[in-house]
């Protein structure tokens, strides 16, 4: 089997099609058998530089993404804004031409500005792979959702699923529903109406203020983070009162007929979108969401690197 | 479309394979702490045949075996037009202090098998590894590799291609010389 994703940056998962994400998908399979093995490691990547750039904080996708460098043996450099020049006021554009001059070629980048891979891509010549655009998209973290799903249910065509919480200022809403979509999946947005944005229909999604229905109706629940750095106003009342009305917990999940398999991209807010009993419960996934992120992100960045042909 | 010369036809095939398990159970008996591996995805075809034809020749043979895809260890990464994709790595035993026997369809340039044995690495320190293949060609070897077991030599020039079909994929078992590298599918 031969394959090539259809482009050569991972914006967003808007960008790419249903082809390229069963491509990552096929290879991510593979990687995964290679990080169980006693020497989890290839030497795919040796001859590659990679540039980890977070202008935004970040534990697992940082964390995530090094490992699957580093399991491909390429060598990386890491960079955090708030170590760096950009407090000097350094522009973005300045920083990353900086970068490449000492020779990389891929750029992993996290930064709260929506667009801002996108700006990047468009100046220069590396590859590059976004690891969240403020509110904008989060592709690795959808295509590592989609494949934890698969994973559990079997091919998505066809399959219900529900995003629930704050859909509004969610980047990994976004991008999983894009992803969701292309691979034919039913997909309904839950949460208190301040936290939809309007018109999300028109991403052909349903949407439900509801939860209890909304968990009766889906084979699985996604459920997102409350983002309250990125809340300007109050947009709930309180946190008491949102776990209350849109908190998953075990009570609730008992009293379904069947209950949903539940997600949570991480970091938790235990006790507000999801309690402890049911984030620590056999429903729960999260654990093999972390683990299937390092093997889809060296399918990412193997298929990316596979497409420049390297010369001397 | 050009039609390739038939040099190994059915009946000589299956007697090849029947030699070759033979020579691997004159050499390793009951494959006491042996492991058989066979190379994705034509050389598990291979080994997949010899390791039946083992156990019917020598009730006792036991051993371990796996399937191994070197895809992730080529040297052509990032130096092929097009990239090739994976297939599945089954290995769920250790190597370490083992005599390995890895099994190929064709060695040709001994790239593959290179890869290979940077792969094995990944599964343990083997005590020794031995190859087996269907068709040695013998001209053109990029690498000091050889195999230890031959089912048959061909000698051809390097525009050639040789095609093993198999009765699982083609319908039929036998191995055809092609004297153009495009018929190659």
């Amino acid at each position: 089997m031969n394959g090539q994703l259809s482009t050569k940056h991972l914006l967003g998962i808007k960008h790419i099609t249903k082809e390229d994400i069963q491509l990552i998908f096929h290879t991510a399979e593979n990687f995964k058998e290679v990080i169980n093995r006693p020497i989890k490691k290839v030497p795919s990547l040796r001859d590659v530089t990679i540039a980890n750039l977070f202008f935004e904080n970040s534990t697992r996708t940082r964390i995530s993404f090094e490992l699957a460098e580093k399991r491909l043996s390429a060598d990386t450099i890491n960079f955090s804004a708030a170590a760096s020049s950009v407090k000097k006021g350094e522009t973005l554009l300045d920083t990353v031409n900086n970068i490449l001059s000492m020779k990389v070629d891929m750029v992993v980048m996290r930064h709260p500005a929506p667009g801002a891979p996108q700006f990047l891509a468009d100046r220069i010549d590396a590859n590059i792979i976004n690891a969240g655009d403020g509110t904008h998209e989060h592709p690795t973290q959808a295509l590592l959702d989609a494949f934890s799903m698969r994973e559990k249910v079997g091919e998505l065509k066809g399959k219900k699923i529900a995003i629930i919480g704050d859909i509004k200022h969610s980047r990994v809403a976004l991008s999983n529903i894009y992803c969701l979509k292309k691979l034919g999946a039913e997909v309904v947005v839950c949460g208190p109406p301040t936290l939809l944005p309007k018109h999300i229909e028109s991403l052909g999604v349903n949407k439900s203020y509801n939860l209890k229905e909304t968990l009766e109706w889906c084979d699985i629940a996604n459920v997102l983070r409350i983002q309250l750095e990125r809340q300007d106003i109050q947009y709930i009342p309180s946190k008491r009162e949102y776990n209350q009305y849109f908190g998953l917990n075990l009570s609730l999940l008992n009293s379904l007929k069947s209950v949903p398999v539940i997600m949570h991209p991480g970091p938790i807010n235990r006790g507000i979108e999801l309690d402890s009993d049911v984030a620590d419960s056999e429903y729960s996934i999260i654990l093999q969401q972390v683990e299937n992120g390092v093997a889809t992100r060296m399918a990412i960045l193997y298929l990316l690197a596979s497409r420049e042909k390297i010369e001397y | 479309m050009e039609q390739g010369k038939i040099i190994l036809d059915k009946g000589k095939f299956q007697l090849t394979l029947e030699r070759l398990s033979y020579e691997l159970i004159e050499n390793h008996g009951d494959f006491d702490n042996t492991c058989l591996i066979g190379i994705q995805e034509k050389g598990v075809l291979l080994a997949e045949r010899l390791t039946q034809l083992i156990k019917k020749n020598n009730r006792k043979a036991k051993f371990d075996y796996g399937k191994l895809d070197i895809t992730f260890y080529r040297d052509d990464f990032r130096r092929r037009t097009t990239p090739l994709s994976p297939s599945n790595t089954e290995i769920d035993f250790l190597i370490e202090g083992k005599n390995v026997i890895i099994f190929d369809d064709v060695l040709y340039t001994g790239r593959t098998i290179q890869a290979a044995m940077n792969a094995l690495g990944d599964f343990g320190r083997p005590n020794r590894v031995e190859l087996v293949t269907l068709v040695n060609r013998r001209f053109n070897r990029h690498f000091p590799i050889k195999a230890d077991y031959e089912g048959i030599n061909v000698d051809a020039l390097d525009e050639a291609y040789v095609k093993v079909e198999w009765k699982e994929d083609d319908k039929e078992d036998r191995i055809l010389l092609f004297a153009g590298k495009d018929k190659k599918n």
